[in-house]
């Protein structure tokens, strides 16, 4: 299965190597970095090459490419999740998944790599397990050892991977018991030149961070599940009782999970929050163009609009903008051509607004195209599928946890056509 | 640790100087002196008494390692410290010694030994990881040790260890592939396996040494359908691939009757689905004569238990499902994996690609399926290109007659994208669709047409080309736009859109015949500087122009001809000169003159566009092979369906559980339970009860009585082995081949022959109960002692697994240990007992219900401490007895019953058997309790005879003496007895005293005297028996044993034995 690892940096530095067979010199690489300078960006290097004695699968997350080094068959998928799963785990010892978290922090990389796959193939990689076995640092368990000599690894043998709910450590204990589930719904979306939707659906997450001592059984219920088109679940939800009830019943993990997502089906009618009114034009044979945009709020039940953010990318022969804005800050990257407007809250009586001048390079053809508006924003205490979670028991405990469900609406891939 | 800093920061220069490679040449001086200094610093800090600096000392070495710099020459002062009591010194010993071994193999040979301490470890997680390390060390010379290793692991009572077991294998089979079919066997062994934790693994592990056994596959395929949804999820996507591979081999196409429809593609890119099964009807009819389909239960079965783990968390498992259901599934149900796979979508971009790849080349057969999430695959403008391409396909092969104009309208869009190879993509893709869906054709002519004023020339390149392909199709109706790209050649430079509108001026010149001329002229003038591909197209276009026209073109064409003779590139030079042969009439130009009109300008088939997915299926989805659109190493070719379906019984498996109940519906309850019940079982004790030493195990060997019919069906190995056990039992195949080869050293004595014969002798049904239980403890005993010649001595353990031994080692052993030859047959013996079968339930007193029990005398793994009792219930009621189970159960104090899951349903005329497990406290009172079915409940007692409180105990001689020299006085017991006639030869003394007690026997050098020795259950106070022979049938019994009480009893109970 998966033979060797190799992780790159953005400049091509291999900078980390492991090997769960007999070693893969580095000069494989050379293929990667190959396919690299063909595909002029990041994004499009393809995920799997093939080169003549093995196959390369590769991700990139938070700039760093994860190379691994395949000798034969194998389902892509299987190790592309894989690779995905050891960037997650990476996250979530480090904070985050960084070149410098990762140089820091090499010894644990390496310990983690060797427990999470065997001969090639994935061992151990629930994040509990894991760190039963190898403890995630923690400043202050870094001056401890340092002052009594004591290590990282876990004194105890993990019984968790013996258990058949590896998800959960045996004996957890805490003085505050606690479930907190946060509903996060995303809207993806294309707006057509018009203003008309040409694609909406709701993409949403139901995160938990479940504090409960001893072995809970939990179910949530909702007061509407009919609204889930299709979710797909942690492996701790009996998939049986959600099929005949409708009920997520579940012993969780300890800690912070993804509990489902779900896709509200496309069917429904989204409702958008924001409308754009946007003027973006290029005058023909002359250097500038003109830029107006009015972004306002809609269907938003109520609640406020927050966090909003515009990103453009305008066309390469734009050489830079002058704009005034009503509203929040403007900056312009003239070497990527990004144009990034920074409003926060939209207030209904004075709409923000952002207009100028473009200018563009001279002699440079009228662009073709205008750009598209992508559009972040945010809404607090709203699910915007009108998804509500009706209960939570706990059962198996004799104490009273205390409980809590959170709404929120963001914007996924919310793009507006111009 | 005070002196970290400065080493790390000497490390942080050196590394900035960058150079590992220098500290290997030993002439160089200067600063590469520091190099060295640097590593004995290293070597001083490994050989130092303190864990700090050992610790410190590794973890750099490990980040040198990491960074792909060589450390191999630290590996002597590595190595020492394998034995480390700090844990993670120890582990990075362990990631540096997996690193170099096979560069340094016979220093790593020196670390050989404490892994093998290890495998012998009471905790199963030191034996797993003690196995693991060994078997990741890639040195040839311990191939034996490793197979040993894994042979024994494999019948391991522990489910994690059996796991690293089926881990090793493949490690094994890359370092020496001559093992394989040892390897098989326990690959066979280990899929009988009924634990989630082994089931992933081991099919890996068969994936990767036999793929092609798939004839193993067979017994456990009902039993991997119904552990899957608890498997982890990694080995979910190996066994779902596996079982996909499996099914078309044994199961018949459940689209038989469609199969007709898809051999004519045509026809099925322009119907919906829904057209199709209309069509059915019709082929339906003539179909007629052929079989009715009916599924196989057991596809049925698959596809059930596979459809859940389309809602998985991890994309490889929904992938591994959609491709099943692809692959197997009838025509109508394979719809549900789209909503899955479109879910997908949102995921990575690497996810997103694959997914992509492989929604495209089904969308090619099953279009209707992806058609309501049409809208899923529009582009955004910020999907990397690589995305967008394969979205484009997607929608592309979307296309139909009813939702072309929203996809025309959406490509319109795309058309205007910055990103320039979309633009490119997106016009082919256009042509595709007014190429496949003939009601759009002249709108996408008409868009592309505009397309040729735009500004950027590769679009208008690319739409020259796809009209090129478009206008091939008809021709005549479109002569404006032949002569408007006539004027394009003014302008357009990319060489394929010149070369491309010169081959339409040239094949349709009849339709233009003015500009034909007129363009040749301009071409010529501009001839030398043009792209090869454009010169060879002048040249084609005066050729035919020459054939057609030849007034106008005549000198023109010589002129072209001419210049071409003399272009640099040969393949201009050769076609000027065939074509001159060709067209020119002269004296010497042959036949071919005549044709040469036919030559050029006969009537050419339009191109078809298609996709480049198209019979990509072959491969299967999901794989890497399919992806590349080229055989990978080591890719499993998916088999055509049979034309006949093979024999579905192999797949029955003929020992029935009580688990596994007889109706379907039964068993998908089964299946669920896991599922559900997780929450009662999360603890150790039920997590082993289900490992092999549990029910499941002992059912197989409990069940030999009744299981006739599986004597038929195996009897080939009963003919070819002699006396045989049945093959369901996990634990088996290990002790089997034990059993083999001991008989092989056994046969060195004759006295032993007789015995096993004697044993023939007994009743078949009873020898084939007793096999699984006395085999295990048999080989135990003489299984360290054969690891004193390679490893280190092991202290004796209690009987725990059964071992294998190899035959080789076997007889190494008969030379070196075992001088006395007539010793390995005796210390066979003492498990020779018969399991004396005791009532819990008379069947009247049960109404029906008869319940029986006996003292397997197997440990009990979930704790140590208990008596494990088998219990035998079989129903001789009418009805069902359901929901049996123990309750308030009334002991005296410290006595603990570990209870047997309750059993759901016991069908009428049906047996069931469980093991429970039972501290008596050294004690031989009685256990009181109640034993409950759904309707009734019975007071029922358990009372041990006391020769089943103690567990064997294997010693020496010498062991065995220091141990009664400690027991004496009070603890000693002794009694006179005389033996009679028939008790006087060694095997029935043997064979009667072990009856009585479980004990194993102790070798001993006196002709007259028999030892035995055992330790209580409870409290493992040892327990030591002599038996002296006097002259004239008399006997001296003497017991050792701190337990008084128990002493006494055994004398009594041993001497009425041997009374008899």
């Amino acid at each position: 299965m998966i033979h060797s690892l190799f992780l790159i940096n953005c400049s091509g530095d291999i900078f980390l190597e492991k090997h769960w067979k007999s070693v893969v010199s580095q000069s494989v690489c050379d293929y990667f970095f190959e396919a690299q300078e063909k595909a002029a960006d990041v994004e499009n290097v393809p995920p799997v090459i093939s080169t003549p004695h093995h196959y390369l699968i590769s991700i990139y997350r938070e700039k760093i490419f994860f190379v691994s080094v395949i000798q034969t068959e194998v389902p892509p998928l299987f190790v592309i999740e894989f690779l995905h799963r050891v960037a997650d785990t990476f996250q979530d010892y480090f904070g985050e998944c960084s070149e410098t978290a990762i140089k820091d922090n090499v010894v644990i990389v390496y310990e983690l790599l060797e427990e999470m796959l065997d001969n090639g193939f994935p061992l151990a990689t629930e994040s509990n397990i894991l760190k039963e076995l190898i403890k995630p640092p923690t400043i202050l368990r870094s001056v401890v050892n340092s002052i009594t000599g004591s290590s990282n690894m876990g004194e105890t043998l993990p019984t968790g991977q013996l258990s058949n709910i590896p998800w959960r450590k045996a004996v957890v204990k805490y003085t505050n018991n606690e479930a907190y589930f946060d509903v996060i719904e995303e809207i993806d979306a294309i707006i057509d030149k018009s203003g008309s939707t040409v694609f909406a659906e709701i993409q949403g997450v139901i995160d938990s961070c479940i504090k409960l001592s001893g072995m809970p059984d939990l179910s949530l219920s909702f007061m509407n599940p009919r609204l889930l088109d299709d979710v797909s679940f942690h492996p701790c939800i009996r998939f049986k009782r959600w099929e005949s009830e409708r009920v997520l019943s579940f012993i969780p993990p300890d800690g912070n999970f993804r509990l489902i997502s779900y896709r509200v089906s496309s069917q429904n009618l989204v409702a958008i929050p924001v409308y754009v009114k946007h003027i973006i034009s290029f005058k023909e044979n002359s250097s500038s163009g003109r830029f107006d945009v009015t972004i306002g709020p809609k269907q938003n039940m109520g609640k406020t609009v927050e966090g909003v953010i515009v990103t453009v990318h305008m066309p390469k022969a734009v050489l830079n903008m002058n704009l005034t804005s009503t509203q929040g800050s403007y900056t312009f990257d003239p070497v990527l051509k990004v144009l990034t407007w920074d409003i926060g809250k939209i207030s209904p009586q004075k709409l923000p607004n952002l207009k100028g001048i473009v200018n563009l390079q001279s002699g440079a053809p009228k662009p073709e195209e205008n750009p598209s508006l992508n559009i972040q924003f945010k809404i607090q205490q709203l699910a915007i599928s009108g998804l509500k979670v009706n209960r939570l028991d706990m059962f198996g405990e004799k104490y009273k946890p205390f409980k809590g469900v959170k709404y929120i609406t963001k914007a996924g891939k919310f793009q507006v056509r111009t | 640790m005070s002196a970290s800093p400065a080493y790390s920061e000497e490390k942080g220069g050196s590394s900035s100087l960058g150079e590992p490679e220098y500290g290997h040449d030993p002439a160089s001086g200067g600063i590469f002196s520091s190099d060295y200094k640097r590593h004995d610093d290293l070597k001083e800090m490994l050989d130092s008494n303190k864990d700090s600096l050992k610790l410190e000392a590794m973890k750099r070495i490990v980040a040198m390692i990491a960074r792909g710099k060589n450390a191999s020459d630290l590996f002597p002062a590595v190595v020492k410290n394998v034995a480390c009591k700090n844990i993670e010194v120890k582990k990075l010993v362990y990631v540096y010694l997996v690193r170099y071994a096979e560069e340094q193999q016979d220093l790593a040979l020196l670390s050989i030994s404490t892994f093998q301490r290890g495998l012998k470890d009471p905790n199963q997680l030191i034996r797993a990881s003690a196995l693991r390390v060994l078997s990741s060390i890639r040195v040839p010379i311990i191939v034996p040790i490793m197979m040993l290793a894994i042979k024994e692991a494999a019948s391991d009572m522990s489910p994690y260890v059996r796991k690293t077991a089926a881990h090793a294998i493949p490690k094994l089979y890359s370092l020496d592939s001559d093992q394989k079919d040892q390897l098989i066997e326990v690959i066979e062994k280990l899929l009988a396996d009924k634990t989630t934790l082994v089931a992933g693994s081991v099919v890996m592990a068969f994936e990767e040494v036999c793929p092609e056994r798939i004839d193993l596959i067979h017994k456990n395929y009902r039993k991997l359908c119904n552990l899957l949804i608890d498997v982890e999820e990694w080995g979910q996507v190996v066994i779902i691939n596996m079982l996909t591979r499996y099914a078309r081999t044994q199961f018949l196409s459940p689209n038989q009757n469609e199969s007709l429809l898809e051999e004519n593609p045509e026809k099925a890119f322009y119907g919906s689905d829904e057209e199709d099964s209309k069509d059915d009807k019709p082929d339906a009819a003539s179909l007629v004569k052929r079989k009715p389909y009916v599924m196989d239960p057991d596809h049925r079965l698959l596809l059930r238990n596979t459809k859940p783990l389309l809602q998985s968390r991890n994309a490889a498992v929904v992938m591994a499902v959609a491709q099943l259901y692809f692959h197997l599934a009838p025509k109508a149900e394979v719809g549900v994996i789209a909503k899955a796979l479109v879910r997908l979508l949102r995921s990575h971009s690497e996810v997103q690609w694959v997914v992509l790849q492989n929604v495209a080349t089904m969308s090619i057969k099953r279009r209707g399926m992806f058609e309501p999430y049409l809208k899923s695959f529009y582009i955004r403008s910020t999907d990397p290109t690589q995305i967008k391409i394969l979205k484009l396909e997607v929608l592309t092969n979307l296309a139909n007659e009813t939702n072309i104009s929203t996809i025309l309208r959406e490509f319109q869009t795309y058309i205007r994208s910055m990103d320039k190879d979309f633009v490119a993509a997106t016009i082919q893709a256009i042509g595709r669709c007014a190429t496949n869906i003939g009601k759009v054709r002249d709108t996408c002519l008409n868009g592309l047409v505009q397309l040729l004023s735009n500004r950027d020339e590769l679009v208008v390149a690319e739409s020259v080309v796809v009209i090129k392909k478009l206008l091939q199709m008809q021709p005549s109706q479109h002569s404006e736009i032949i002569k408007h790209m006539a004027k394009l050649t003014d302008n357009i430079q990319v060489p394929m859109a010149r070369a491309s509108i010169l081959w339409l001026i040239g094949e349709y010149c009849e339709h233009v015949p003015k500009i034909a001329p007129d363009v040749l002229r301009k071409m010529s003038k501009s001839f030398t500087g043009e792209e090869d591909i454009v010169k060879l197209q002048v040249i084609n276009l005066a050729a035919k122009l020459y054939l057609t026209n030849s007034k106008q073109s005549k000198l023109l064409t010589q002129y072209v001809l001419n210049l071409a003779k003399y272009d640099q590139n040969y393949d201009i030079r050769d076609r000027a000169r065939f074509i001159r042969q060709l067209i020119v009439p002269t004296e010497k130009s042959g036949a071919l003159n005549k044709y040469a009109k036919k030559l050029f300008l006969a009537q050419k088939p339009a191109p078809i566009l298609e996709s480049s997915f198209k019979d990509r299926d072959h491969f299967q989805l999901g794989s890497l092979s399919h992806l590349l659109n080229a055989k990978a190493v080591g890719y499993q070719e998916l088999p055509d369906w049979p034309d006949e379906a093979p024999d579905p019984s192999v797949r029955n498996v003929e020992v029935p559980e009580w688990t596994k109940c007889t109706s379907r519906e039964k068993r998908k309850e089964k299946v669920e339970k896991p599922f559900y019940s997780d929450s009662e079982g999360e603890s150790g004790p039920t997590e082993s009860a289900d490992s092999g030493a549990g029910p499941g195990r002992l059912c197989a060997g409990q069940q030999g009585g009744t299981a006739q019919p599986w004597q038929s069906f195996h009897g080939w190995r009963q003919v070819k082995k002699g006396k045989k056990k049945p093959p369901q039992d996990e634990g088996k195949g290990g002790s089997e081949s034990s059993w083999e080869e001991g008989s092989v050293s056994e046969s060195s004595s004759s006295e032993s022959d007789s015995g096993s014969e004697a044993e023939e002798s007994q009743s078949e049904p009873e020898s084939k109960r007793r096999t699984t239980s006395w085999l295990s403890p048999v080989l135990n005993p003489l299984f360290p002692t054969c690891l004193c010649l390679t490893v280190t001595p092991v202290p004796p353990q209690p009987a725990s697994s059964p071992a294998v031994v190899s035959t080789s080692l076997v007889t190494d052993l008969e030379g070196l240990t075992l001088t006395n030859a007539s010793l390995a047959p005796t210390m066979l013996s003492p498990v020779f007992s018969t399991m004396k079968t005791y009532e819990l339930l008379h069947r009247m007193a049960g109404e029906g219900l008869s319940v029986e029990y006996y003292f397997n005398r197997q440990p009990f793994p979930p704790d140590p401490h208990m008596v494990a009792v088998q219990i035998q219930f079989s129903n001789n009621t009418e009805s069902e007895v359901k929901n049996l189970r123990v309750s308030e159960p009334k002991l005296v104090s410290g006595m603990r019953i570990q209870e047997f899951q309750e059993i759901e349903s016991l069908a009428p005329g049906d047996t069931a058997s469980v093991i429970m497990g039972i501290d008596f406290c050294d004690s031989t009172q009685a256990a009181n309790f109640q034993l409950c079915t759904h309707s009734r409940q019975f007071y029922v007692s358990i009372q041990p005879p006391v020769g089943e409180l103690m567990a064997p105990v294997f010693m020496s001689e010498n062991e065995f003496k220091k141990e009664q020299s400690k027991l004496t006085g009070m603890s000693e017991i002794t009694e006179k007895l005389t033996l009679l006639d028939k008790c006087q030869s060694d095997h029935t003394i043997v064979q009667r005293v072990t009856a009585a007690a479980n004990v194993s026997r102790v070798p001993c050098g006196a002709d007259n005297e028999y030892r035995f020795a055992a330790k209580t259950v409870t409290s493992g106070s040892l327990i030591l028996i002599t038996l002296e022979q006097k002259e004239a049938a008399r006997a001296h019994l003497t017991v050792n044993s701190e337990k008084m009480v128990i002493g006494t009893m055994l004398v009594q109970d041993i001497s009425q034995a041997l009374a008899q």
